[in-house]
């Protein structure tokens, strides 16, 4: 169950003071152990009910893994803690080995290098495609900095190369508001590239996308990984198939099985609880 | 000497067994000089006989005449002997007594004096009161008599009181000190005056009488304070009740919808202003029942402004669903044409609506104490509302559907509620809800144009602290905050406790901004 | 190699606005002043004294209205009380004036008449430097800033938004009317300050300090345009309407509204005491109905009739709505209410984009059908 995205969001404790000056937290990102994401006893419970179980999940670096699960089983309130916008009750929350996920707030959390592609393509839409990778780019977010910006020349390119890959660079002065859903997933996609995220977390990427979208999304996806990880959530079985990697089980708020995807649909926990017979 | 004087005839008063009046004192009422019949009128007084009444009651309506030597009271054609009250034949040439505005005030006193020794308890009670007032320090010796004679407890209370206030000029610092303490023990501001004097070392010589009324001035003080406060927490209850009827029909708006209506403030001018036709209404035609316009008035406000509401809604408000700011901006400009239309159709000044007769007046607790009928009535009426209000919203089937739409508007229209005539219902009543507050407002306050204009920010302000969704936010808040306003007036003067209420909600907002009771997770937003 | 600052700004425009501000100024600077001093009384090209006053205060509204613009077309913060920043600069240069009566006043004292009425003996510590020309000019940018900054700071961080921030900015200002109206708040009570005299050692109502008055306006104006115009095409612009169309999207991708919201939100502030403090001037008083909730919802109706976000449509805004309210408060002042309340049911629901927006939807219709 998502809570609603509310006019008061639930604000992270211990965000006010210096950390809102501006300043972000530039923490080094420790993957000499080879874990990107570490995920430990997590326990979310809205009004008695429980999202998230004693969740414990651990990502590679450089990994590409793939959550699959009934609806209600946590998966957005799963990214919702790494992103930050929700708080855990209980549990670690580690990215790398040292940044830990629960002190920060969603622009830190966004900066030290986690993105985030949302289930709805969430685009800015009155804004042209260019201009939302522009805004997305990885850059000083200050206001001081964002009113004396122009782009250089390298960021430009960047911003070109980004076009090229998610195939919009013939509309990179279109209104976003009027591309095709695809093309905004994609746009999102892009969006999501121009933070250089060290991880990414992609929920239902190819939701409403035409089999040849979801292909050539997939690989995308398999070309990112390794120098990016990626966690992505989704139902299309012949997506996850195509992206290859590893594939976790979640149900009622924690990890029902892992493994490949062969193994985890010859599960019998899982063809009970999700893939039926 | 006029002293000694009186308390000889006192006695002598006291020691004739009802012989009738001395024949003396009441041919001195007919003397020529004033000085003569108040010394008469006194002297009657004293002598405490029913009789005594008779004729100085007789003198106050100009019924008592010179013929001959003798004092006379005609009544129409039949003329009596004024000491014996026996009749007797109309005299030839009958003078009347001049009876001047000196002289009617004593003979009020001398009556109200004399009033204490009726039969009749609620006589003798009434005169008692009227005494508190006016007692002069040489009734104390006919007070202890009165005293003495009496036998009702509260008649006795208030007399002490009288003869302590008399006893405060007596020579004696005993007598002085005793009468002091007395006093302590009331609640009176028009005592507080009476023992300043006694204060002051130029007036008063004995130490202890003066330490005694300083400390009695405290104690009088203290309870006149505490009964100050609960004057106010009584004011505050009732501009709470106010609020509460202003608000309700915004809470239900706004939850339902998730507007700001910015014409509320217009819905209540409706409504005290439909309570103002109905009262010209009643005039014009009913002049005899003209107390009942008010009962009239309550329906026919409610209707008035659920159709204005209605109107709003269906021309103005539902094209913009969604668009909260625009909303505002709109109902704005629907207030302006609202505000407008009344001055031009009543006038642009405040008209008169008047309490009816049974809602004048007020229950006295104390001296300074005294709770308005009209102010209690409104406190009461609200809370019948609230009831209504609260039986609709939880015991219908059209209070269910209002609820599931605020609540979840997607969800409720999916499972079939209609949801756009919800709208419309919810609108009306929270526009009916607001004419009903403003035929409360009409009975306390003014009725002009821009009356509503005062409530749109405080009925606002009721909604965000008290949360919306849910009744009980509305109420305690209103309440609360009529109450907390109140206070705050006392002490810091009505333009500071405004600020410092609406600085106070500004940081309430901060720390809990879904109001004391909200509904979990639910708010408007574009 | 780096834009330059200069080369920026001049980008913000293109080339027919430059040409509109430029001929704007021509006017403003140039052609009114000779036809109001060189040109006769009775010639029918004379500007009178009241044109030159209306126009200039309408001037200063056009500057709030783009202020409104900045926050509410392109932040989404709609401010319902805005007129106390206006008011707020206002009394911080209406101080300097009264100060500059000197002993002219009734009572011909070294303190303005109203201290003198309530039988003070000496001035407040607000007022203390307030003979000096900088140190007022310094309050009216510092004083609307702090103000605006301690309230928005509060305001944002508790994330409060939509309807409830609109009411709060209305209690506020209706708060520091009650206040303003004071006599004891020492800004002169009800009456506020008035019967000006000089201003930098001219006469307040000489035609030369008129004009001069009228220039600055309209050179605040033209520079406002050009400053806002910088700023909505920038990065920062681009952030903010982002802000206002999806807030918590551009908290993932790193931003902070916090202190967008806040920037805007103080540099409005600031251009309305601005234009407050040449309004007082021009007007000649100042009083605190300026911060009644009625005024500052006035000038929201400005920014939607004219378009919001379009900076030019404000402008626009505020002339006709001000303008009319002149033409019929003299003609038909019993309807001038209805006319306003109307237009502000109109405008809501059938020109969201304003007059502007109505303009280039015609524009392109003609475009289409040509």
């Amino acid at each position: 169950m998502t809570p609603v995205e509310t006019v008061f969001d639930n604000r992270p404790e211990g965000s006010d003071g210096a950390d809102q000056m501006g300043h972000f937290v530039t923490g080094e990102l420790d993957l000499s152990h080879g874990v990107a994401l570490y995920l430990e006893d997590i326990t979310v419970s809205f009004d008695g009910f429980k999202a998230l179980n004693d969740l414990t999940l651990a990502i590679n670096a450089g990994e590409l893994r793939c959550i699959i699960g009934p609806n209600g089983a946590g998966k957005t309130t799963m990214m919702d803690v790494i992103t930050g916008k929700t708080r855990p009750d209980s549990g670690k929350a580690y990215f790398g080995q040292t940044i830990d996920l629960t002190r920060l707030t969603e622009p830190e959390i966004a900066h030290i290098g986690i993105g985030r592609k949302f289930q709805k393509p969430t685009i800015f839409e009155q804004h042209t495609v260019f201009e939302n990778l522009e805004l997305a780019m990885k850059t000083d977010k200050r206001v001081w900095k964002s009113l004396m910006a122009w782009l250089a020349g390298d960021e430009r390119d960047r911003i070109a190369e980004t076009l090229r890959l998610i195939r919009l660079d013939k509309e990179a002065d279109r209104q976003a508001g009027l591309l095709s859903h695809g093309q905004k997933q994609w746009l999102e996609i892009g969006m999501l590239l121009m933070q250089e995220p060290k991880l990414l977390l992609l929920d239902e990427p190819v939701a409403g996308m035409t089999d040849d979208e979801t292909m050539r999304t997939a690989e995308l996806f398999v070309s990112l990984a390794g120098k990016h990880s990626l966690v992505v959530v989704e139902h299309d079985m012949a997506f996850v198939e195509r992206l290859g990697g590893t594939v976790t089980v979640l149900h009622e708020g924690s990890v029902l099985a892992e493994g490949d995807l062969a193994t985890v649909q010859n599960d019998q926990r899982v063809i009970e609880v999700y893939l039926g017979r | 000497m006029t002293k000694t004087i009186l308390v000889i005839l006192l006695l002598a008063g006291s020691l004739s067994a009802r012989a009738g009046l001395d024949p003396a004192q009441v041919n001195q009422l007919v003397a020529e000089d004033s000085s003569d019949k108040v010394a008469a009128i006194r002297q009657l007084t004293q002598t405490a006989d029913p009789d005594a009444v008779r004729v100085l009651k007789a003198m106050a309506e100009d019924g008592l005449y010179l013929a001959g030597d003798k004092a006379v009271i005609i009544d129409g054609d039949q003329a009596f002997d004024a000491a014996t009250g026996t009749k007797m034949q109309m005299p030839a040439n009958p003078e009347s007594v001049t009876v001047n505005n000196r002289i009617r005030g004593e003979l009020a006193g001398a009556l109200a004096a004399l009033e204490l020794f009726d039969t009749e308890r609620a006589v003798r009670l009434a005169s008692a009161r009227k005494l508190q007032s006016k007692v002069a320090p040489d009734m104390a010796p006919l007070l202890a008599r009165a005293l003495e004679k009496e036998s009702d407890g509260e008649i006795k209370a208030l007399l002490t009181l009288a003869h302590a206030q008399a006893s405060l000029g007596d020579a004696d610092p005993a007598v002085r000190l005793a009468a002091v303490k007395a006093l302590a023990e009331t609640t009176s501001p028009a005592i507080k005056t009476v023992l300043l004097p006694l204060t002051d070392k130029a007036t008063e010589s004995d130490d202890k009488v003066r330490y005694e009324a300083i400390a009695a001035i405290k104690s009088i003080d203290g309870r006149l304070a505490i009964a100050e406060n609960l004057g106010r927490i009584f004011s505050g209850l009732s501009l709470g009740s106010i609020l509460l009827l202003a608000a309700l029909g915004l809470a239900i708006t706004y939850g339902v919808m998730g507007i700001i209506n910015m014409a509320h403030g217009e819905l209540l001018m409706v409504g005290a202003y439909s309570a103002y036709a109905m009262q010209s209404l009643f005039r014009a035609w009913f002049p005899d029942y003209i107390d009942w316009y008010l009962p009239a008035a309550v329906p026919a406000a409610f209707f008035v402004a659920a159709l204005v509401g209605v109107i709003m809604e269906r021309t103005v408000i539902r094209w913009l669903y969604g668009r909260t700011l625009e909303t505002l901006l709109a109902t704005w400009g629907l207030s302006l044409v609202l505000i407008q239309s009344a001055r031009v159709i009543f006038g642009a000044q405040n008209v008169e609506v008047s309490n009816p007769s049974w809602m004048s007046g007020g229950i006295e607790l104390m001296p300074n104490l005294i709770l308005p009928w009209n102010r209690i009535i409104i406190v009461g009426f609200a809370m019948f509302v609230l009831l209504l209000v609260w039986l609709l919203m939880n015991k219908t089937r059209l209070g269910m559907f209002v609820r599931a739409v605020t609540q979840n508007r997607a969800m409720a229209g999916c499972v079939g509620v209609p949801t756009s005539r919800i709208d419309t219902m919810a609108f009306a009543l929270g526009a009916g809800i607001a004419g009903l507050g403003g035929v409360a407002l009409s009975q306390i306050s003014n009725v002009g144009p821009d009356m509503g204009q005062g409530y749109i920010v405080d009925s606002f302000m009721v909604v965000v602290v008290g949360g919306v969704g849910q009744l009980a936010g509305a109420v305690w808040a209103a309440l609360g905050l009529g109450i907390f306003s109140k206070l705050l007036e006392g002490w810091a003067g009505a333009v500071i406790a405004k600020i410092s209420i609406l600085v106070a909600i500004i940081i309430f907002i901060q720390k809990r901004p879904q109001g004391i009771f909200a509904l979990k997770g639910r708010f408007v937003d574009n | 190699m780096r834009k330059p600052l200069t080369l920026r700004v001049l980008s913000s425009l293109d080339g027919k606005a430059w040409l509109a501000l430029g001929a704007f100024l021509v006017v403003a600077l140039i052609v009114v002043p000779v036809l109001h001093l060189a040109v006769p009384e009775d010639s029918a090209f004379h500007l009178s004294t009241y044109f030159i006053t209306l126009v200039g205060k309408i001037m200063c509204y056009a500057l709030v209205a783009v202020a409104m613009d900045l926050i509410w077309g392109y932040g989404g913060i709609l401010s319902l009380g805005h007129g106390l920043f206006f008011a707020l600069g206002g009394y911080a240069f209406g101080m300097y004036l009264m100060r500059q009566i000197g002993r002219d006043g009734s009572y011909q004292s070294d303190l303005p008449d109203f201290m003198v009425f309530l039988d003070w003996k000496e001035l407040p510590w607000f007022w203390v430097g307030s003979d000096n020309f900088l140190w007022a000019a310094v309050l009216v940018v510092v004083v609307p800033a702090i103000v605006a900054f301690i309230f928005g700071y509060f305001a944002f961080r508790s994330r409060i938004k939509g309807v409830y921030f609109s009411i709060i900015t209305q209690a506020l200002t209706y708060a520091a009317m009650l206040l303003f109206f004071r006599n004891e708040t020492g800004f002169g009570g009800n009456n506020g300050f008035t019967d000006f005299k000089r201003v930098l050692g001219h006469s307040i109502t000489s035609p030369e300090t008129r004009l001069v008055l009228f220039g600055l306006t309209a050179l605040m104006l033209a520079t406002t345009l050009i400053f806002a115009a910088w700023l909505v095409k920038s990065k920062f612009g681009r952030v903010l309407t982002a802000i206002r169309d999806a807030e918590s999207r551009v908290m993932f991708i790193g931003y902070n509204p916090l202190w967008y919201k806040l920037t805007i939100w103080v540099i409005s502030a600031v251009l309305c005491g601005i234009a407050g403090a040449l309004y007082v001037p021009q007007v000649g008083i100042i009083n605190p109905s300026e911060m009644s909730p009625a005024n500052s919802i006035e000038i929201a109706i400005w920014v939607a009739v004219g378009g919001r976000g379009t900076l030019i449509g404000p402008v626009i805004g505020a002339f006709v709505v001000n303008l009319a309210k002149s033409w019929f408060t003299v003609s038909f002042p019993e309807y001038w209410l209805f006319f306003l309340g109307l237009l502000f049911i109109v405008v809501t629901l059938m020109l969201p984009q304003g007059l502007v927006g109505l303009w280039k939807k015609l524009m392109a219709r003609k475009g289409a059908t040509a």
